[in-house]
């Protein structure tokens, strides 16, 4: 696979290539802050951003999807809405949270409407440029990737490394068949983006290695912390919204005004909204702020990774801290905590 | 946009079924079976679920009351408590539904159940899934060794498939007790909760295995009264309920803690989830 370094005049020609020649997302402004969008010129594209608002899993798990149709008494029949893009500028934490529900919706039974829409994508990853407020990804092992991306690009001085790791990713590699090879000191002085970063994504510092965050939480399920926070806590469910790694979902029909037709939708849902595990006749299996609270942190630190042969299934974006506003939901001040033991 | 129809590998996508009896069989419940359109079997086992869509209501994971060796159909009982239970008392013969599944663990009637006595605790709407696996140890009768049917009822008008507990009732191969909690003029029968019925009941602890299904209340109290019979957790098979969206282990609302109920569960071995803080209420 071919790995070039280009300027970023050749970067710009570059995306403006490929936005010719297909649907291309890209991380962009918007207000003060930024979001992936569709781009319709290189020059919108921001590889200096700090943090997206959303992160870039709603393009594979989209908030308000179709997943079928139906017609009453004739049947149901799927809907797979995906054509193929290229999704630019995805900082690598988010890039290890897509890898994480790429395993979720294809183990035991795989989800096709996800898989798709995966499939379909050319996932471009940029090495992050501008520390966000709240990211902590550097204590978490995901301020940089080595795989799992099809393109990295690295900016060092006024330059990128332009790196195709698949198939997909050579795919748009021909037009920089002119740009000379990255050479062994440019790959090392990536070594040293990597490095640096790994020491400056920690806007909170975290005192317990990830790995030990499932043994961290056998013992902790009547830590006084989970009431402390969760007396705070709105049930607002910003927290799962914003998280790159949440992708629990609803599931609800929507009919036509003919009142035969229709169609079944899938939403976004989130463990600390109230309602998350009502039953019929009104009997809630989670009803406390404090059950849903800790649910969320052993999903994170617990019972995903279980799922995902140990992942931690928290990236370090720091978007839940941000995003909570009785300012609960810091999982390094959690996970610190339950370091001290009680 | 691509509009592929009906992939087959769509685990989301229900198959047709059609209604071949719908009938109240309380004030609140009604019992419904369902032929599937492809003409094929659910392919179900004793205490497994399926979901069942209303055209412009929605899905709802429902259990499976009858037995795999009935052929052609499978039956339901359903309370209207939500939507898509609601929309479901208005069917009628000849009307479509969707059905996903089966999914979900089962009573291991094929398995450890084998050469044993069997206690069924039955609470309410708790015979509905547990009927399933009555029914089939009736059918392989000889499997098993003394089999008891323990059921309580909030009231006399609350209990379920009173024709079919007629015939239980009348083999000399099964043993039924039931009570209500509270009676009415016409009840002769015992009054008080489901564990009334086991302080006298006398089993030999080392070849039973007891099955209980009721209101998320019963459990605690079953459980404590099996094992004062001397029935261990690990002889002990529950079935809980959650609300098990998607069915295939991706939405999260089913979750009891770490445990997926919809794949998991929902019948489980009473010593797998006895530590689970979410699971016993």
């Amino acid at each position: 696979m071919s790995i070039k370094k280009i300027d970023v005049e050749t970067l710009n020609a570059w995306v403006d290539g490929l936005i010719q020649k297909q649907k291309v997302v890209g991380i962009q402004a918007k207000s003060d802050r930024f979001a992936f969008g569709p781009l319709s010129k290189a020059a919108e594209l921001r590889l200096d951003y700090d943090v997206s608002i959303l992160p870039p899993k709603s393009f594979f798990q989209p908030p308000r999807e179709t997943v079928l149709t139906f017609n009453t008494g004739v049947g149901y029949e799927s809907v797979i809405d995906s054509e193929p893009f290229v999704l630019l500028g995805v900082h690598p934490y988010d890039m290890t949270a897509i890898v994480q529900l790429d395993q979720i919706f294809s183990q035991t039974s795989s989800d096709i409407h996800y898989m798709t829409r995966r499939r379909h994508a050319t996932i471009v990853v940029a090495d992050v440029q501008a520390v966000s407020p709240n990211v902590f990804a550097g204590c978490m092992g995901t301020s940089y990737l080595e795989d799992g991306y099809d393109v990295l690009l690295t900016k060092i001085g006024d330059d990128y490394i332009v790196d195709a790791k698949t198939g997909k990713g050579e795919a748009l590699m021909p037009a920089l068949a002119d740009a000379p090879d990255a050479s062994e000191s440019w790959l090392e002085q990536r070594k040293l983006v990597w490095e640096h970063n790994r020491q400056r994504l920690r806007k909170h510092e975290l005192k317990a290695d990830p790995s030990r965050w499932p043994d961290l939480l056998e013992h902790a399920y009547d830590h006084p912390i989970w009431e402390e926070k969760a007396r705070l806590c709105f049930s607002c469910g910003s927290c799962n919204l914003v998280c790159p790694t949440c992708y629990c979902f609803d599931v609800r029909d929507d009919v036509n005004w003919d009142l035969s037709s229709g169609e079944r939708v899938r939403t976004w849902d989130g463990c600390m909204l109230s309602g998350f595990a009502i039953v019929a006749g009104n009997l809630n299996f989670r009803k406390g702020a404090t059950a849903r609270y800790r649910h969320r942190y052993y999903r994170k630190g617990r019972y995903v990774p279980a799922k995902i042969a140990g992942q931690i299934a928290c990236v370090g974006c720091g978007r839940c801290i941000t995003a909570c506003v009785p300012n609960i939901a810091n999982p390094v001040e959690v996970f610190n905590r339950l370091t001290e033991g009680n | 946009m691509v509009n592929t129809h009906g992939p087959q590998n769509d685990i989301y996508r229900p198959e047709m079924a059609t209604v071949v009896r719908s009938e109240p069989m309380t004030a609140l419940e009604r019992f419904l079976e369902f032929k599937l359109d492809s003409g094929g079997e659910l392919g179900h086992m004793p205490g497994q679920f399926a979901e069942v869509s209303v055209f412009g209501i929605g899905e709802a994971p429902i259990s499976i009351s009858s037995s795999p060796t009935q052929n052609g159909s499978f039956q339901m009982v359903v309370r209207a408590a939500g939507s898509v239970t609601h929309a479901m008392h208005n069917l009628k013969h000849g009307d479509k539904v969707g059905i996903r599944g089966p999914f979900g663990t089962h009573f291991p009637v094929d398995g450890e159940m084998k050469g044993k006595d069997i206690v069924f605790v039955c609470g309410g709407l708790g015979l509905v899934p547990v009927r399933s696996a009555i029914n089939y140890v009736l059918h392989h009768r000889e499997d098993y060794g003394n089999v008891t049917i323990l059921f309580g009822a909030k009231s006399p008008a609350d209990r379920v498939f009173v024709a079919e507990v007629e015939e239980w009732t009348s083999k000399e191969s099964v043993t039924y007790v039931e009570t209500v909690d509270r009676g009415d003029e016409e009840w002769t029968g015992r009054v008080g909760v489901i564990t009334t019925l086991m302080t006298d009941m006398k089993v030999d602890p080392s070849k039973t295995v007891a099955i209980v299904c009721g209101p998320p209340v019963m459990y605690k109290f079953a459980v404590m009264s099996l094992h004062k019979m001397g029935i261990i957790e690990k002889n002990i098979f529950v079935s809980l309920e959650r609300n098990m969206k998607c069915g295939v282990g991706k939405c999260g609302h089913c979750q009891i803690d770490h445990l997926y109920v919809c794949q998991e569960g929902p019948v489980f071995r009473f010593s797998d989830v006895s530590e689970v803080q979410e699971a016993i209420q």
